[in-house]
């Protein structure tokens, strides 16, 4: 069975609690984007994107030989847009189904991805496993200066993702909301809807790379998705939702690395079960309480009628 | 190039086994794969494949004997009960499909790290053999496992030539055929169950992550090549029998980059790569729904319209 968690040593040391940071910061940068994804049902194009980003982080590797954040951003950023751009055009000229469309790209420019990687694993150390799962436990180890403080890279750059991320949200939340909720007539009033979707996923694609580190290409796929769609479970307000999100992108990463800290095993894997579990029971929570109300309306409508059933609001 | 003699001769034995219980692997899944595709369950195969690493290690824990038989099993089991999961939480109609599938795709996958780490704190704890089923490693397949691979590969092809007529009715008029009295629920399953199979029996030579591109690729390529069912199933048959052949072989000529990757050239990316060649020159050449002839058709239309009574574009 799973050793139990070793005690002689301090539980929760400073190297934790920056493990701890970088993962609620990664969790909630990635969640705040997804909510979008969610809103707009491209959840799988956040899977497909993910996953093709690799060929560019590889190129990046090839072309600079360093394993400097910057490059890679570029070329992460290039290859998701490009991800966006190859599945809907086969979608629209190639007539292939939309999911198949999104399967044949992710799937092709990963292999390719994977072989770059093998090709440059000659220059740089580099372990095409730990690309699936990252290596959040690594992260205390690689540190930069900032403002007089010894901070891990990783936290560095993902809090500057998450202000940056706040930032546009804010200044863009007109144009979000309304091509996500009503896209015709969000054209119709002027509003360029190709390119809110295309900053979209850029601003997808530059979150996954700077998370990769830390989290993988799969398992961020579960900071994108889950805390969107499990806050959408509970409310149908937009602000509630964000913020929700927020909130349960937070728990989901402190929950995920403390487990993962004392059962001595993978904290990105952790976070990605947790939040799978968070969906789920969600779902059974949200799906029981209707279940209870309707069966006894004046439980929790006491001034009204039994209400008229209604599955979407 | 005597090596490439050798290899193009099939005068190994154990080559030719594993050249043979691949390629017709990916028969089975390009003929799986198409319905699949024309029933819009395109990435279903995907959600299959991540959680099959869970129950590779689940496997790995409960059997005493760990050999490949037993750990697809494994796989199996919990690949269907991610399917199950997904089905029961797709009951509740605010959980959204795309939603639900990249969580469960995510969060399996995340289940399976972090028992793969635990397998490889305990004692003895040795992780080769799971890493190999990361990317796939066709050359370490010894000729058992080929033999087992060929058989669940048969046995689903037969499947799915037996039903067929009832798979064609499903995917494309489900409605119709649930009103002559076809059982369409009982054939959802089966097919289902076939994706199951095939992506598990999959994973040696392709990978957990690239393994739904063996039920996407051909079936897209061969899509293009024909509006008829039974030439769609042919073609796509014989693109993916064509993909594993090519790539296989490739993997195992081309001198090794020196890399991580067990060394060599990993399977499953080069057999992905080789499909996704193959879909392009078929969506550029391909005589009705090709790129090429519908800007030819364009060209001649364009000629054709005297000036002024176009497109003001």
């Amino acid at each position: 069975m799973i050793d139990p968690p070793i005690t002689a040593m301090p539980w929760f040391t400073a190297d934790d609690a920056w493990m701890l940071a970088t993962a609620v910061l990664a969790s909630v940068s990635c969640g705040l984007v997804g909510c979008w994804l969610v809103l707009r049902r491209l959840s799988l194009l956040g899977d497909a994107i993910s996953h093709a980003v690799l060929p560019g982080i590889a190129g990046a590797f090839l072309l600079t030989g360093t394993r400097d954040v910057l490059p890679m951003l570029l070329g992460a950023t290039i290859i998701g847009i490009a991800t966006a751009f190859i599945s809907s055009a086969l979608g629209r000229w190639g007539r292939v189904d939309r999911d198949a469309a999104m399967g044949v790209t992710f799937t092709s420019l990963f292999a390719l991805g994977v072989v770059m990687m093998s090709l440059a694993a000659r220059q740089v150390d580099l372990d095409p496993g730990c690309v699936l799962h990252g290596l959040l436990e690594f992260v205390p180890f690689d540190t930069v200066a900032l403002l007089g403080v010894q901070v891990p890279r990783a936290a560095a750059w993902l809090g500057g993702a998450l202000m940056v991320d706040v930032v546009l949200m804010l200044a863009f939340l007109k144009h979000l909301r309304a091509t996500s909720f009503d896209p015709a007539h969000a054209a119709s009033v002027g509003l360029r809807v190709s390119l809110v979707h295309l900053g979209l996923m850029a601003t997808v694609a530059a979150n996954t790379v700077v998370a990769f580190e830390a989290v993988g290409s799969i398992l961020v796929v579960a900071m994108l998705v889950a805390p969107g769609a499990t806050a959408r479970l509970w409310t149908d307000r937009l602000g509630s939702m964000l913020w929700l999100a927020a909130g349960i992108a937070a728990a989901t990463a402190i929950v995920g690395t403390l487990a993962a800290i004392g059962f001595n095993t993978s904290a990105a894997g952790m976070i990605a079960t947790v939040s799978m579990v968070g969906y789920v029971g969600s779902v059974a929570a949200v799906a029981a309480g209707r279940t209870v109300r309707r069966t006894m309306p004046h439980a929790s409508t006491p001034l009204t009628m039994q209400q008229p059933r209604s599955d979407r609001p | 190039m005597p090596e490439l003699l050798r290899l193009l001769s099939l005068q190994d034995a154990s080559t030719r086994m594993v050249m043979l219980s691949t390629a017709s692997l990916a028969m089975a899944a390009a003929l799986v794969g198409s319905l699949a595709m024309l029933r819009r369950r395109a990435l279903a195969g995907d959600a299959v494949a991540h959680a099959s690493l869970p129950g590779i290690c689940l496997a790995w824990f409960v059997a005493g004997d760990r050999s490949l038989a037993v750990l697809l099993l494994g796989a199996l089991v919990l690949g269907l009960a991610s399917m199950a999961t997904m089905a029961l939480v797709q009951r509740w109609p605010k959980a959204r499909e795309d939603a639900t599938t990249a969580i469960a795709i995510s969060g399996f996958f995340g289940l399976g790290i972090v028992l793969s780490r635990v397998i490889q704190n305990q004692p003895g704890g040795n992780r080769a053999g799971l890493d190999g089923f990361l990317f796939g490693k066709a050359a370490t397949i010894v000729s058992t496992d080929a033999w087992l691979v060929l058989g669940v590969a048969v046995a689903v092809a037969a499947t799915v030539l037996a039903l067929r007529k009832e798979f064609g009715l499903l995917c494309f008029d489900r409605d119709f055929a649930a009103g002559i009295g076809r059982p369409v629920h009982r054939l959802d399953a089966i097919l289902l169950v076939l994706v199951a199979l095939v992506t598990v029996a999959g994973l040696p030579s392709v990978g957990v992550v690239l393994v739904v591109a063996l039920l996407v690729i051909p079936p897209a390529a061969a899509r293009c090549w024909s509006g008829s069912l039974r030439t769609m199933l042919a073609v796509a048959a014989v693109i993916g029998a064509a993909s594993a052949v090519i790539g296989t072989g490739l993997s195992a000529v081309l001198p090794p980059p020196g890399g991580a990757v067990g060394g060599g050239w990993p399977t499953g990316p080069m057999i992905v790569l080789t499909a996704a060649a193959l879909f392009v020159v078929s969506l550029a050449v391909a005589p009705e729904r090709g790129v090429l002839v519908a800007l030819w058709r364009h060209h001649r239309l364009r000629a054709t319209v005297p000036p002024g009574h176009g497109s003001t574009r």
